[in-house]
């Protein structure tokens, strides 16, 4: 439970780390749009965190192999660790893009074209190098970090989506329209965020 | 992909072996590396790569040396993609292009994690992360799958060069106003600090690297006006 409301609030994605900016200010143009693709970043987060954990730990890490052989013991892969990820992350979007297509087709409908944009969203590889970092003791708590993660993006996108709705109505100085008067708006909201980090939980 | 291929190549050459048709640094080839820096800027222009930009500048040498792992991986993955375009099938273009940008990216971190040691610990998952960074990937679909082996490395240096400008100026701002050090080294007096001047610790803080990006594509838009946006 702290991990959640920690790697929601304190440690937002967006916030404190910057991760997924690109996709954050190309789709939050609509209220709409930004949570189509909350939605399916909180999924694939919190599958693929999870996935990579195990990776991480039975395969990746030094001395990870031993549960094949003893003698694999000295062997550690993990600066296979990046091209592993990737490909996980890869195919899983691919995989979910098509069960989503076969069992949910209005779910398909609403979240279709944001899923191949998500293979490249940083912070999906970066929930999963962060939990690399994090040493977490079990798969469930990955699990939780990958799902409260996406909770935290999704938050973000939500309110920079409803505030550029509205700005378009205010007389912002012409040079700073559109990409400028995001990024300090943003600032402003990491500002905001930041008075989080002293709670201690 | 076949279409766009029928243009640009005269005859199919080696590397950039078709001098004689065009000089290696003809105005067009140039226009590829300057034009990124300014008027076409991935970060400013393209929103391409926002994500490590604002991390890694809190103070300028791991910003310099993200720039230069930048200009590596997009350099070498531009080329080889550029080499591999015709052979690549289609649909599964991007899970290519990831496998190639990542073993790029393993490259440069595991020679980092040799040489340079705190750097590399200091710029931590943000390394990997140029394996998702926009640009690269942007570069690579919009340019490098399309584009001849020459030009294509000339634009993922130009494209990088001009990431890594934003790069090192909001780091060279966040770095003098936040601690009063360039590179590490101090740079503000002591007899400004004796005179009641105070470090401004929220620079160094994440919000501040937001605005500071915010105001200077306001400085740029200012100066260049075709780029402003209609709303």
């Amino acid at each position: 439970m702290n991990l959640f409301v920690k790697s929601i609030f304190i440690e937002n994605m967006i916030f404190a780390y910057f991760l997924g900016m690109c996709s954050y200010l190309a789709v939050s143009k609509t209220v709409k749009t930004a949570v189509g693709l909350g939605f399916a970043v909180i999924f694939v987060l919190s599958i693929t965190v999870p996935i990579n954990f195990l990776l991480d730990t039975y395969l990746l890490r030094p001395g990870a192999l031993q549960w094949l052989d003893p003698s694999y013991a000295e062997i550690d892969l993990s600066f296979l660790s990046f091209i592993m990820f990737i490909a996980v992350i890869a195919s899983m979007v691919q995989l979910v893009e098509m069960i989503v297509e076969r069992y949910a087709p209005a779910l398909y409908g609403a979240l279709g074209i944001f899923l191949p944009l998500i293979a490249v969203n940083c912070a999906i590889l970066g929930g999963s190098l962060f939990m690399q970092q994090k040493d977490f003791s079990g798969v469930s708590e990955s699990a939780v970090y990958g799902f409260g993660s996406g909770i935290g993006w999704l938050l973000a996108i939500l309110a920079i989506a409803a505030i550029r709705e509205k700005i378009i109505y205010s007389n912002v100085p012409a040079p700073l329209r559109g990409l400028g008067i995001t990024f300090i708006i943003t600032g402003l909201m990491a500002l905001g965020f930041m008075s989080f980090m002293g709670i201690k939980l | 992909m076949a279409d766009k291929e029928a243009n640009p190549s005269k005859k199919p050459t080696l590397l950039f072996l078709n001098k004689e048709s065009e000089p290696l640094f003809s105005k067009k080839n140039r226009v590829l590396l300057t034009d990124p820096l300014d008027d076409n800027n991935p970060i400013t222009v393209q929103v391409l790569g926002v994500c490590s930009a604002l991390a890694i500048t809190v103070q300028l040498k791991p910003a310099l040396v993200m720039t230069l792992s930048v200009i590596a991986v997009m350099g070498a993955s531009n080329v080889i993609i550029s080499l591999l375009r015709n052979l690549i099938p289609n649909r599964i273009r991007i899970i290519v292009q990831l496998v190639v940008v990542a073993s790029m990216v393993i490259l440069v971190d595991q020679i980092l994690r040799a040489y340079a040691y705190d750097v590399s610990k200091q710029l931590s998952i943000f390394i990997g992360l140029i394996i998702t960074n926009c640009i690269v990937m942007g570069r690579l679909e919009a340019f490098a799958l399309g584009n001849g082996v020459w030009r294509s490395f000339l634009d993922g240096i130009g494209n990088a060069a001009g990431y890594g400008f934003i790069l090192i100026v909001v780091a060279f701002f966040r770095e003098l106003l936040g601690s009063g050090k360039l590179f590490g080294y101090q740079v503000i007096p002591d007899a400004f600090y004796e005179m009641g001047y105070e470090n401004n610790g929220l620079m160094l803080l994440s919000p501040m690297a937001l605005i500071t990006v915010g105001v200077f594509i306001w400085i740029q838009r200012a100066r260049n006006r075709k780029l402003i946006e209609k709303n």
